[in-house]
C-alpha cells in the first residue's frame, strides 16, 4: 500500500485530509510541523506528502527544499496545500520543488484530481 | 408534486431536451425546479405546471435550463484528454498537413471547461502553430453558456482537473476568480443548440466530444443523436463519450478504440480501421503497409474517399508526392477495391 504523509499544524485539517487520502487507498501518517515531517521522512520516505505552507516550526517551503536534498527525496510527490492563492506564491512553491498545489478550502474531488494528475492513482 | 404533475413535467422535459426522468427522480425534479418557483414568484409546483400548460415561453426555457446538469470539470476524467493530446493531435498534424485546419465539436459544452481544456491542448502543441482551429461548443442551457462565455471560474472550479502549471500558464487571477486567456477563449465558438435538433447546418467535424450527454437519454433518442453525430464526423474522425456511456453493440456507426475511456472512431465500411485519427500513428505506419496506396493517400492528405474521385490524375499524383509516397504497386490497388465495399453497399454507412 502506498503511503502519504499529511503535514499541517491544524489537527482538523490533518484529519480531514487523511480521511480523503485513505479513501483513495493510501496509508497515512501525520505530522504537525515541518521538523517532525522531515524526521519521519528520514525514517521512512512516503510516496506523497500533502504539505501546509504556514506552520509554526519550519514552513512548507523550507521542508520542500530540505526534502529535495535528502536521498530519495526527489521521488516523493509534494502537494503544497495552503490558503495562499496568489500566482506569485504558487510559482514560488513550484520553483522550490512542489509538484502540485491545492488552494484551501478544498474538497475530496480536488485532492483526488491532484493525485490523478501526479499518477499516484489511476 | 402529485403524480399527474410529475408525469406532465417529466414529459415536457423529455420532449424538449430528451432528458428522461423516471418516477424515482421526483426529488431531482423538485430540487432543480425550486429556484424556478422562487424566480417566477410561484407558490407551488401546481402553479408551475399550470403555467407550463398555458405555454409561457419564458417559463419553458427556465424549466429546461434548470433541469440540465451542469456538472463538468477541466480535463474531466483525464484519460480522453491525454489521448487527444498524444494521439489525435499528432495524427491531425500529419493528416491535415495540407489544409492546416481542423474543427472540433463539443456537444453539451455546459460551462465550457472541457472545450477550453481542448483549446489548451491545441495551444500547447507546437506542431499546430499557425493552424486554423475551430472549437464549437453547443449547449441547450443559456445560463451554462453565459458562464462559458465569461470564461471566469471560481477557485473550486479551476482546481477540479486543471494541473497547477496549466493554471498559471493560461489564467490570470481577478479577485477570487480566475479568468482564461482571451486568445484561448476566442478559439471556442459557443452556440445555443439542442442535440435533438438537426445538426447538419454546423458542417463536419474532425473530432466530436459528446461527454455525459447520452447517459440522460433513452435508447431511441440516444440512437438518433448518435446517428446525427455520425453524419457530422469526417471519415477518420474521433468521438469522445463519457466513461460510463458505452455504445458498443448499440450503434454500428462507431468502432470502440478504448471503450473504457469513451474513445470511439467513426466506422465507415470504406475506411480501414487502422487509418483513423484515434489510432496511434506508429500502429498506423505498420498497418498501412498492408493496405493500398489509395487508403494511404487518403490518410496522408486528409481527403475523403469521394474527393479522390473528383481529383484530376495530375493533382492526385501531386498530392501523393507531397505526402511522401511514390507510385504504389497495382496489386495493392486491386486488393483495395476488392476488400472494402463502396459507401452505397456498406450497411453501417446507410
Amino acid at each position: 500500500m502506498k503511503r502519504c504523509m499529511i503535514v499541517d499544524d491544524s489537527r482538523v485539517i490533518r484529519r480531514f485530509a487523511a480521511k480523503i487520502v485513505q479513501d483513495l487507498g493510501f496509508e497515512t501518517t501525520e505530522a504537525e510541523d515541518g521538523r517532525q515531517a522531515l524526521q519521519a521522512c528520514r525514517d521512512q520516505m512516503p510516496d506523497a506528502i500533502v504539505l501546509d505552507w504556514e506552520m509554526p516550526v519550519m514552513d512548507g517551503i523550507a521542508v520542500t527544499e530540505e526534502l529535495r536534498r535528502m536521498p530519495g527525496g526527489n521521488r516523493v510527490a509534494v502537494i503544497m496545500c495552503t490558503v495562499k492563492n496568489e500566482p506569485k506564491s504558487i510559482q514560488e512553491a513550484l520553483d522550490v520543488g512542489a509538484d502540485e498545489y491545492i488552494m484551501k478550502p478544498f474538497d475530496s474531488e480536488i485532492v483526488r484530481t491532484k493525485f490523478v494528475l501526479l499518477g499516484l492513482i489511476g | 408534486m402529485t403524480p399527474d404533475e410529475f408525469a406532465y413535467t417529466a414529459g415536457f422535459v423529455k420532449e424538449r431536451s430528451g432528458l428522461v426522468l423516471t418516477r424515482d427522480k421526483g426529488y431531482l425534479l423538485e430540487n432543480r425546479l425550486m429556484p424556478v418557483l422562487r424566480t417566477h414568484n410561484l407558490k407551488s409546483f401546481s402553479d408551475l405546471v399550470a403555467r407550463l400548460r398555458n405555454g409561457e415561453s419564458a417559463l419553458h426555457a427556465a424549466t429546461i435550463d434548470a433541469m440540465m446538469s451542469k456538472d463538468t470539470a477541466f480535463f474531466r476524467d483525464w484519460k480522453p484528454f491525454v489521448h487527444f493530446r498524444t494521439v489525435v493531435l499528432p495524427n491531425l498534424a500529419v493528416a491535415r498537413g495540407i489544409k492546416k485546419s481542423f474543427r472540433i465539436l463539443c456537444a453539451g459544452v455546459s460551462t465550457g471547461q472541457e472545450a477550453y481544456s481542448l483549446a489548451m491542448c491545441v495551444r500547447d502543441a507546437p506542431a499546430l502553430e499557425g493552424w486554423s482551429v475551430e472549437i464549437a461548443g453547443l449547449d441547450i442551457s443559456a445560463s451554462a453558456l453565459k458562464i462559458a462565455d465569461d470564461a471566469c471560474y471560481s477557485q473550486f472550479d479551476i482546481q477540479r482537473g486543471l494541473p497547477i502549471r496549466t493554471l498559471l500558464q493560461h489564467f490570470t487571477k481577478e479577485d477570487d476568480y480566475w479568468r482564461l486567456d482571451p486568445s484561448l477563449r476566442a478559439l471556442v465558438k459557443l452556440q445555443a443548440w439542442n442535440v435533438l435538433d438537426e445538426m447538419f447546418p454546423l458542417g463536419r467535424f474532425d473530432v466530436v466530444l459528446c461527454r455525459n450527454v447520452l447517459v440522460y437519454l433513452d435508447l431511441q433518442t440516444k440512437l438518433d443523436v448518435l446517428q446525427k453525430l455520425s453524419r457530422l464526423l469526417v471519415d477518420d474522425g474521433v468521438l469522445y463519450l463519457g466513461l460510463n456511456e458505452t455504445i458498443t453493440g448499440v450503434s454500428g456507426n462507431f468502432r470502440a478504440v478504448d471503450a473504457d475511456a469513451g474513445i470511439y472512431a467513426a466506422h465507415r465500411g470504406t475506411h480501414p480501421s487502422a487509418l483513423s485519427l484515434a489510432t496511434k500513428i506508429e500502429t498506423q505506419r505498420k498497418t498501412r503497409r498492408l493496405f493500398s496506396t489509395g487508403a494511404l493517400f487518403r490518410f496522408a492528405s486528409g481527403a475523403a474517399f469521394s474527393q479522390r474521385r473528383r481529383l484530376s490524375s495530375s493533382r492526385f499524383r501531386q498530392l501523393r508526392f507531397r505526402a511522401g509516397h511514390s507510385r504504389g504497386p497495382t496489386r495493392f490497388r486491386y486488393s483495395f477495391r476488392r476488400r472494402w465495399p463502396s459507401p452505397a453497399s456498406c450497411a453501417a454507412c446507410k
